[in-house]
């Protein structure tokens, strides 16, 4: 059941017109490397398979009289043939490998394949997470450097290492933070959120039971610090707070914002995203912070893998380190030791927040990027992801507005202004960066500004793909100051898909395939 | 006698006997965007003035309606469930999102009428 | 630094054009007392070569399951991942993009994730799955708390044939939840547990695992209606996701949430992570569930593409009021488990499956010999239970001084219990050798 290259047949006319148009479809839908390419459903057929095992041996059943009887449903596809199934699909991605990424708030940094390479060590990578700990020192060691690590680049005593990514430490963050008030008999019921918060952040404070109240920033991007002194209470169980923030901005008063809170009675969250700006220079306990996670997937590299897996990672101060989570690696004259029950700990960790013992996998290659950039090379990347940022505003503020005056730190935003009256909106722009081989910036975040683009270079970038950007933005934004509206709203015109339908897929989801009811009905 | 009254929420309230039927305003639509769903509340729930009675989603937003007096939700529209385009092409009728029956009808009086909330728009231009 | 293309020249030149003379002006609002003039207390760069030796050091003091005969399963589970996976899942486009935001430029990862939600819906016998959770355990995690919003109670009932850390994980996923509480049946290794029992009108869900914990299989149709009678629902948690291909599918059985660590199918054992986890519902939850969602719809010209959809279900739109705060999912392990399945298809699923329990079966068989051990299943798929004349952890971990990977001494999940105190689990899969049988059975002999 090969439908994989149907397309209907075109009548003479058609085809005359084909001839004399440059956008002219062709055959059977390829367009030179653009190769189309139908889902593995519909490719397959039962009678191949891409594995070759061995029979079964004959054995007795033990399964209780539930063997499966029915069809699954599964495509089967030799191996050349998924080879070529998912080599054309990636061929219909962007990644950093192809150019420049400049999402604000999602470090899209260089991926080394030498941290792939010493993740597939078979001495880590082939360990399964309950062999006996004498088998596994060697893993444990590596655990405990990397905390080693966070530790020192944080200046916090304790570093918790299972959440799975970032809003999965910001949950650990916050549940150590509602732990450690708890225990000291103190119910607060208010997390104090910026506006310029990443969603996750209220989110994550609903989840650990808290009422979230907004505090203002003020015009110059940054929180209001007489509306937080004003508003700071003994309802207020914690402030959560990214820095630099989402605006691109350093919390200047950051270390007179946590005295207020911690006078208060409250504790200190820092959403760490953006810890790519300050690594080396500036360790968040310097600023008041009592909890921190670290996205190993932005500052520290390990790949974003088109959504996931990621790594959050969470330092934690004093007054946190007792109720850190379990599992965590423990040092001792006979070696490293997992504790992995309350009974075994030291203090009161808050519970567990996953099976086994976090990304073992992102750890491997969070450590190898930390190792062969060292202190120095660290210290490096901020510097130069913070550069990198500040050219890009500097020599894009003549064309695209800024949305806050000064310098900014590993990112800039601009607001919509310079396409007021243009009929062109920020969507439209990004859609035909694409179309200039970059991948658009963020857009429309933060929310505190109308129609934001947030760029974020990263330090893996040079001058000359930075220039090479900006002269695409210039021929831009000077094409909508001409009027030029639909070639925006018809762009991007050079990609696998124009734009998608979203409306459509909204109102009358398709989430899966479903096999066509009959040959008949389904023509 | 039949009234209709709009909050600055953007929601109306046409009044029929002790019912009031429910919605959102032209002006509220064009806000949203194209809607492609509507959560509607179950019929019996009792809503106080201002608690959330409905959730309206477009792809990038969801927005909440809230009950624009006190009262308890006696109809649903359901046909929304399969066609959330009506409240984009007939927010004034046939994308009414739900009827309750009016516990206290002097709540009417806080809102706006037709006139009224036409000024209120005007102001926010 | 290799990875740092900006030349000393570059920066000059850039500094210039900011107009600032240098770089700590662009730092100005640190605060003096937050500003380390100096490096870090760490090593300084280390090239290739030197990041290679250390780790690679580190590696070899380790005991990697490929070195010997090995028998541990419990929530992750030796598989043989074939080369064409790891080829695929490295190709720059795929493990260098970003979460698919931009459609236009992301079509590869959509369409994949497509195939993968449409898998997990096949493998389990549900109707809609999503793009996957983090692992397995935070997927039952939000099970619990999506049944809690369909169904607006605030109780689930975990059988105490949950794997441990699956329990222990939601625990403290509702720890400070005002709405909901956690009713966690003891450990139960003798099969004995009444969940029906459990069910009132405030029950939201009870949760199961399929294969169990012990890695019993159970019908749970009957516990499914006896759930639907009371207005609860049934999460089904499967953690081996290979016996799909062998048994009778969780949604045929009436459940309304199947969460999964998906791990064995393209993802290498890992020391624990990242793995995949799966969850999969009805058509009528899809509103409630958690976690990205990866829809069909057409482009300008009406080509058939795919989308991010139903987005407003998420944090960073629906903040505080989102269905949870998930971020991410697990795309590159998503992709290898739909690699890896694609690889297989129908057949090969199938055969994967009857090969584990084929492997379990002469594990068992051989075990069952050795005085003094009792298997303690009726039934099993790769996993089973075994009861030993003496604590398991010793007995685990003198097998390890004869580089024998036994098992799992259950005490190691379920301390101070001493029903659990003599049961070891041991798995068995395409990998096990008669060999390794051998090996395991004459190490354990010799230990008794």
């Amino acid at each position: 059941m090969d439908r994989s290259q149907g397309r209907k047949s075109r009548t003479e006319t058609e085809l005359d017109a084909v001839m004399t148009d440059d956008s002219a479809e062709t055959a059977i839908g390829h367009r030179g490397l653009q190769l189309e390419e139908t889902l593995s459903f519909e490719q397959g057929s039962p009678d191949r398979c891409g594995v070759d095992l061995p029979d079964p041996p004959k054995t007795g059943n033990r399964l209780g009289g539930l063997a499966r009887k029915e069809a699954i449903g599964l495509p089967g596809l030799s191996e050349p043939q998924v080879v070529r199934h998912f080599t054309r699909l990636s061929q219909k991605n962007y990644g950093i490998d192809s150019g420049f990424y400049p999402l604000g708030s999602c470090t899209m940094k260089h991926n080394p394949r030498l941290n792939e390479r010493m993740a597939r060590l078979p001495g880590f990578a082939d360990l399964h997470p309950l062999q006996p700990e004498s088998t596994v020192q060697g893993a444990l060691e590596l655990i405990d450097t990397l905390a080693h690590w966070l530790k020192t680049l944080t200046g916090l005593p304790a570093v918790a290492l299972s959440p799975a990514a970032g809003a999965h430490g910001e949950l650990c963050g916050m549940m150590a933070i509602r732990a450690a008030l708890e225990a000291r008999g103190d119910s607060r019921e208010v997390v104090l959120v910026p506006e310029s918060a990443h969603g996750t952040n209220p989110a994550t404070a609903a989840m650990c039971g808290y009422r979230v109240e907004t505090i203002a920033a003020d015009d110059g991007g940054r929180v209001d610090v007489a509306a937080f002194r004003e508003r700071m209470g003994p309802d207020v169980a914690a402030l959560m707070l990214t820095n630099p923030n989402t605006c691109g901005l350093f919390e200047r008063d950051i270390i007179e914002i946590a005295e207020i809170l911690h006078a208060g009675g409250g504790l200190f969250y820092c959403d760490g995203a953006n810890f790519n700006a300050i690594v080396g220079r500036v360790r968040p306990a310097d600023l008041g912070i009592d909890a921190m996670h670290i996205n190993l997937h932005k500052t520290f590299s390990t790949p974003h893998g088109g959504g996931g897996p990621g790594a959050g990672p969470v330092a934690f101060s004093e007054a946190l380190a007792p109720f850190v989570p379990l599992p965590y690696v423990v040092h001792d004259r006979d070696g490293y030791r997992l504790v992995e029950h309350a009974d075994d700990a030291s203090g009161t960790p808050f519970g567990r927040l996953k099976a086994f013992h976090g990304q073992m996998g992102m750890f491997t290659r969070a450590l190898s990027y930390m190792m062969s950039h060292g202190a120095d090379g660290l210290r490096q990347v901020a510097e130069d992801a913070v550069l990198n940022a500040n050219y890009l505003l500097a020599r894009l503020s003549p064309t695209v507005t800024p949305a806050f005056p000064g310098t900014c730190m590993h990112e800039c935003l601009f607001d919509d202004r310079f396409l007021k009256g243009t009929g062109v909106s920020t969507l439209d722009f990004a859609k035909a960066l694409i179309d200039e081989g970059f991948h658009p910036m963020t857009m429309y975040f933060p929310l505190v500004v109308h129609g934001a683009l947030l760029m974020e270079p990263t330090e893996t970038e040079s001058k000359a793909t930075l220039d090479l950007f900006v002269e695409a933005v210039e021929s831009l934004a000077e094409r909508a100051r001409a009027g030029e509206v639909a070639y925006f709203q018809g762009a991007p015109r050079f990609t696998p898909r124009g734009r998608l339908d979203e409306t459509a897929a909204a109102r009358r989801p398709v989430l899966r395939w479903k096999e066509p009811e009959s040959a008949e009905e389904a023509a | 006698m039949s009234a209709l009254r709009f909050t600055k929420d953007h929601e109306w309230i046409r009044v029929d006997g002790d019912t009031g039927t429910v919605g959102i305003s032209d002006y509220a639509q064009e806000q949203l965007g194209d809607i492609v769903f509507v959560d509607l509340p179950d019929v019996g729930k009792s809503l106080a003035k201002g608690d959330e009675a409905a959730v309206v989603e477009s792809v990038k937003a969801a927005s909440e309606i809230y009950a624009p007096v006190n009262g308890e939700v006696a109809e649903v529209n359901q046909a929304l469930a399969d066609e959330p385009a009506k409240v984009n092409t007939d927010p004034m009728g046939e994308g009414w999102f739900l009827k309750m029956k009016i516990a206290d009808a002097a709540e009417l009086d806080e809102l706006m009428d037709e006139a009224a909330y036409d000024a209120y728009l005007e102001s926010l231009r | 630094m290799r990875y740092l293309p900006l030349t000393a020249g570059d920066r000059r030149e850039m500094l210039a054009a900011i107009g600032v003379s240098s770089i700590d002006d662009l730092f100005a609002d640190v605060p003096d007392a937050a500003h380390l003039s100096g490096l870090v207390d760490l090593p300084l760069h280390a090239g290739e070569m030197e990041v290679e030796r250390t780790l690679s050091a580190m590696a070899r003091k380790n005991v990697a399951a490929g070195d010997a005969p090995f028998f541990l399963g419990a929530g992750a589970y030796r598989h043989h991942i074939p080369a064409t996976v790891d080829h695929l899942i490295q190709r720059g486009e795929f493990l260098t993009s970003y979460t698919p935001y931009q459609p236009e430029v992301s079509q590869g990862t959509l369409q994949a994730m497509f195939e993968f939600q449409t898998m997990v819906g096949m493998i389990t016998g549900m109707e809609v799955a999503n793009a996957s959770m983090y692992d397995g355990s935070t997927a039952c995690a939000e099970a619990v708390l999506m049944a809690c919003r369909a169904t607006r109670r605030g109780r689930a009932v975990l059988s105490g044939s949950l794997h441990p850390h699956y329990r222990e994980a939601v625990a403290t996923a509702v720890r400070f939840s005002p709405h909901v509480t956690v009713d966690a049946l003891m450990a139960d290794p003798g099969g004995t547990e009444d969940l029906a029992r459990h069910i009132d009108d405030q029950t939201a869900c009870v949760v199961v695992q399929y294969p169990d914990f012990f890695g019993r299989l159970h019908d749970f149709t009957k516990l499914a209606e006896a759930c639907h009678a009371a207005g609860a629902l049934l999460v089904v948690v499967v953690t081996e996701v290979v016996a799909l291909g062998a048994v009778k599918a969780p949604g045929a059985m009436g459940a309304d949430i199947v969460v999964g660590e998906g791990q064995s199918l393209g993802n290498a054992l890992g020391f624990g992570g990242p793995y995949v986890g799966l969850f999969a519902t009805r058509d009528r939850f899809v509103r409630q569930m958690p976690g990205r969602l990866v829809g069909e719809t057409v482009d300008n010209e009406g080509k058939r593409g795919w989308v991010l959809t139903l987005s407003t279900r998420e944090q960073h739109i629906r903040r505080e009021k989102a269905t949870s705060n998930i971020c991410t999912n697990a795309g590159l392990c998503a992709l290898a488990f739909t690699i890896h399945l694609t690889l297989l298809g129908e057949a090969g699923f199938k055969r994967l499956a009857a090969l584990n329990h084929a492997a379990a079966v002469r594990t068992a068989e051989r075990l069952a010999e050795i005085d003094g051990v009792r298997i303690l299943n009726d039934s099993f798929f790769n996993e089973f239970t075994v009861l030993l004349p003496k604590p398991a952890a010793t007995v685990v971990d003198r097998c390890a001084e004869r580089r024998v990977l036994a098992g799992v001494p259950v005490s190691r999940l379920v301390p101070g219990d001493p029903d659990c105190t003599n049961l070891m689990l041991v798995a068995a899969t395409e990998t096990t050798t008669d060999q390794d049988i051998a090996a395991l059975a004459a190490a354990i002999e010799e230990i008794l």
